[in-house]
C-alpha cells in the first residue's frame, strides 16, 4: 500500500476548510499550520486572477526529512505515511532546513518537529484524513496509489499529462500531486511575496518554535 | 496602493498565506561552525608543525590541545543550545540514525573529544611526546571527517540549493585551515620561530586565497546553474539585507589577511602577521554567518 494525496486545483475555491479542520483534528498551535492555503493574484485589474493552492506534506517517497533526521523521529509507515515521533524528537530542526516544501515546522508547545501526517491516527481506524471530510467541492482525494481501482489512482489516470508535483528536480518523489496546476501555483518563486502585505496580516514572517 | 496593484499583467503575487517561518538556524550554528573550525584547524597545524618543526613545537603540544579542547566544547555548547529540546541529545546515541549526518557528525566529535583529552594526558601527565606525536597523527586523521560533517549536514539540506557538495566540504577545510592556522600564530608567541609563523603565514594567505576563489564562483556563476542559488545571492547583491555583511566577510575575513601577509613577508613583521590572523578570525565568522542566514529567506512554498 502507498497512500497518496492528490488536489485538483480547478476545483479548489480558497474556503480555507481543509485548513481549519486539520487544526481542529490535529490540535494545531496557533501561529503553526500543517496545511495552509495559499493565494496567489495574477494580472492586472480588470484581467485578474486569483488562485488557490492547498500546501501540506508530500510525504516523499525520497523524503529528505527522513534522511536528516539524527534519531529516526522522522520515519515511514508501512503505508507510506512519512510519520513523527515527537517524543523522539530532539528539535535539531535539521528537517525544517532540509524540506523543500517548507512542510516542517517547529510546535512552540512541544519545542519539537512536527507537520502533517496525513491523518495517520484517523487512517489507522479507516478513516478519511480531516481535509478530505471538511472539503465542499471534494478537491481533495486520498488514496492508495498502488490500487488501480482507487480514486486517486482512477483521477491520476483520467487526468493524465496534466498531473504535477512540486519540485520534482529535487528527486524526492512525492506522493502528493495537483490537477490543474500550474507554476504560478507549483513554484514558490513564480510570485511574488511582497514584505508585510497580505489581505488580513502585516505579520509575514514568525519565530521559529515561538521563541527569537 | 498596494504594490502588487501596479504589477505587469504577467507578475504573480501571493495575497494571502501564512507566516512563513523565520530564520531556523540562528547565530548559535553560526557560533557553532566558527568554533569547530578552529577546534580542528589547530590540530592540524601542531601535526604540520611537528612534521615541519620538530624541534619547536615542544612547548605547543599541551597549550594546542588544550585550545583544540575548548573550541571543540564551545562548538558542542553552541550545538546543544540550538536544540529545542536540549535534554534529549541523548536519542542521537541510542537511537541513532545513521543515514543523517547529524548522528555520524556527533559520534565522531564525541569520539574526537575522548582523543583530544589523551592526547591532553599524554603531553600533560605522561609527558610523553613520542605517544602523543603518534596519537595525534589517528586524531588529526580523525579531525578531516570532524571538519566535513557539516558541509555534509548542509548538502542534505534538499532545500537549500545553495549548499552544494563538494563546495561546502572545500569550505570547510579552508576554513579550519585559516582559523588554524591563525590561531596558532596568535598563540605560538614566543614558542615558535618566524621561519615557522611564515609558514603558517603561507597556509593562512592560501587558504584565505582558496576560499574567496569558491566564494566569488559561487557569486558569479550559481545564479546560471539554478534558480534558487541566483534568488538567494539576490540577498547579497545591490541593496540586498546581507550585501555589507557578505563584503566586510570576504575583506576582512580573506582579502585584508591576504594582502597583510605578503606585507609581514616584504617587512619580516610579526605584528603584520598577528594582524591578519586577528581579522581572519573574525571575518571568517561574518562569512559563515552570511552563508549560513541567506538560504533561510527564501520562501520555500
Amino acid at each position: 500500500m502507498q497512500l497518496g494525496f492528490l488536489v485538483d486545483l480547478h476545483l479548489c475555491m480558497g474556503c480555507k476548510g481543509c485548513e481549519i479542520a486539520c487544526k481542529v483534528e490535529n490540535e494545531v498551535p496557533l501561529s503553526t499550520w500543517r496545511l495552509r492555503v495559499k493565494y496567489v493574484d495574477v494580472g492586472t485589474f480588470p484581467e485578474t486572477k486569483r488562485t488557490f493552492t492547498p500546501l501540506r506534506c508530500n510525504h516523499c517517497e525520497n523524503a529528505p526529512c527522513e534522511r536528516i533526521c539524527p534519531v529516526s523521529a522522522l520515519h515511514y509507515l508501512e503505508n507510506g505515511i512519512v510519520n513523527i515521533d515527537k517524543e523522539r524528537c530532539i528539535g535539531c530542526a535539521g528537517c525544517v532546513m532540509a524540506c523543500p516544501y517548507g512542510a516542517i515546522y517547529i510546535d512552540p508547545q512541544t519545542q519539537t518537529a512536527d507537520k502533517c501526517t496525513y491523518c495517520a491516527h484517523r487512517v489507522a481506524s479507516s478513516m478519511m484524513p480531516a481535509c478530505v471530510v471538511a472539503c465542499p467541492v471534494q478537491a481533495n482525494i486520498f488514496g492508495d496509489l498502488d490500487d488501480p481501482t482507487s480514486n486517486i489512482s482512477k483521477y491520476i489516470s483520467h487526468n493524465q499529462g496534466n498531473v504535477q508535483v512540486r519540485k520534482p528536480e529535487k528527486g524526492t518523489n512525492p506522493h502528493h500531486y495537483y490537477v490543474n496546476g500550474g507554476n504560478v501555483t507549483l513554484n514558490p518563486l513564480a510570485s511574488q511575496r511582497e514584505e508585510g502585505h497580505s489581505l488580513f496580516t502585516k505579520i509575514t514572517t514568525l519565530p521559529v518554535g515561538g521563541h527569537h | 496602493m498596494a504594490a502588487h496593484e501596479i504589477l505587469a499583467a504577467t507578475n504573480a503575487v501571493v495575497t494571502l498565506d501564512v507566516a512563513i517561518p523565520g530564520i531556523v538556524w540562528p547565530w548559535l550554528v553560526t557560533v557553532n561552525m566558527w568554533a569547530k573550525s578552529i577546534g580542528t584547524g589547530v590540530i592540524f597545524m601542531l601535526f604540520l608543525l611537528i612534521r615541519k618543526y620538530p624541534d619547536q613545537v615542544e612547548k605547543l603540544r599541551f597549550p594546542t590541545t588544550v585550545v583544540s579542547i575548548i573550541f571543540i566544547h564551545i562548538f558542542l555548547l553552541f550545538t546543544l543550545a540550538d536544540l529545542h529540546q536540549p535534554f534529549r541529545m541523548w536519542h542521537i546515541f541510542f537511537y541513532p540514525h545513521l543515514n543523517s549526518a547529524i548522528t555520524v557528525g556527533a559520534w565522531m566529535a564525541t569520539a574526537f573529544v575522548g582523543l583530544l583529552f589523551l592526547l591532553a594526558f599524554l603531553s600533560f601527565i605522561k609527558k610523553d611526546n613520542a605517544a602523543f606525536d603518534k596519537t595525534l597523527t589517528w586524531v588529526t586523521i580523525l579531525a578531516i571527517p570532524v571538519t566535513l560533517y557539516t558541509a555534509g549536514l548542509m548538502s542534505q539540506c534538499t532545500a537549500r540549493e545553495l549548499w552544494q557538495m563538494p563546495t561546502e566540504s572545500a569550505q570547510m577545510i579552508f576554513a579550519a585551515l585559516l582559523s588554524g592556522s591563525a590561531f596558532m600564530i596568535l598563540m605560538s608567541g614566543s614558542k615558535l620561530n618566524y621561519e615557522a609563523k611564515k609558514t603558517l603565514g603561507v597556509v593562512l594567505g592560501l587558504s584565505a586565497f582558496m576560499s574567496f576563489t569558491l566564494y566569488m564562483s559561487e557569486y558569479i556563476f550559481g545564479p546560471m546553474k539554478a534558480e534558487e542559488v541566483a534568488a538567494v545571492l539576490e540577498y547579497i547583491k545591490g541593496d540586498g539585507p546581507y550585501t555589507v555583511m557578505f563584503w566586510l566577510g570576504q575583506w576582512i575575513a580573506y582579502l585584508l589577511p591576504m594582502v597583510l601577509i605578503l606585507l609581514s613577508r616584504v617587512s619580516k613583521s610579526e605584528n603584520i602577521l598577528k594582524l591578519a590572523a586577528i581579522l581572519a578570525l573574525a571575518g571568517l565568522w561574518l562569512v559563515k554567518h552570511v552563508w549560513l542566514m541567506i538560504p533561510q529567506l527564501l520562501p520555500m512554498s
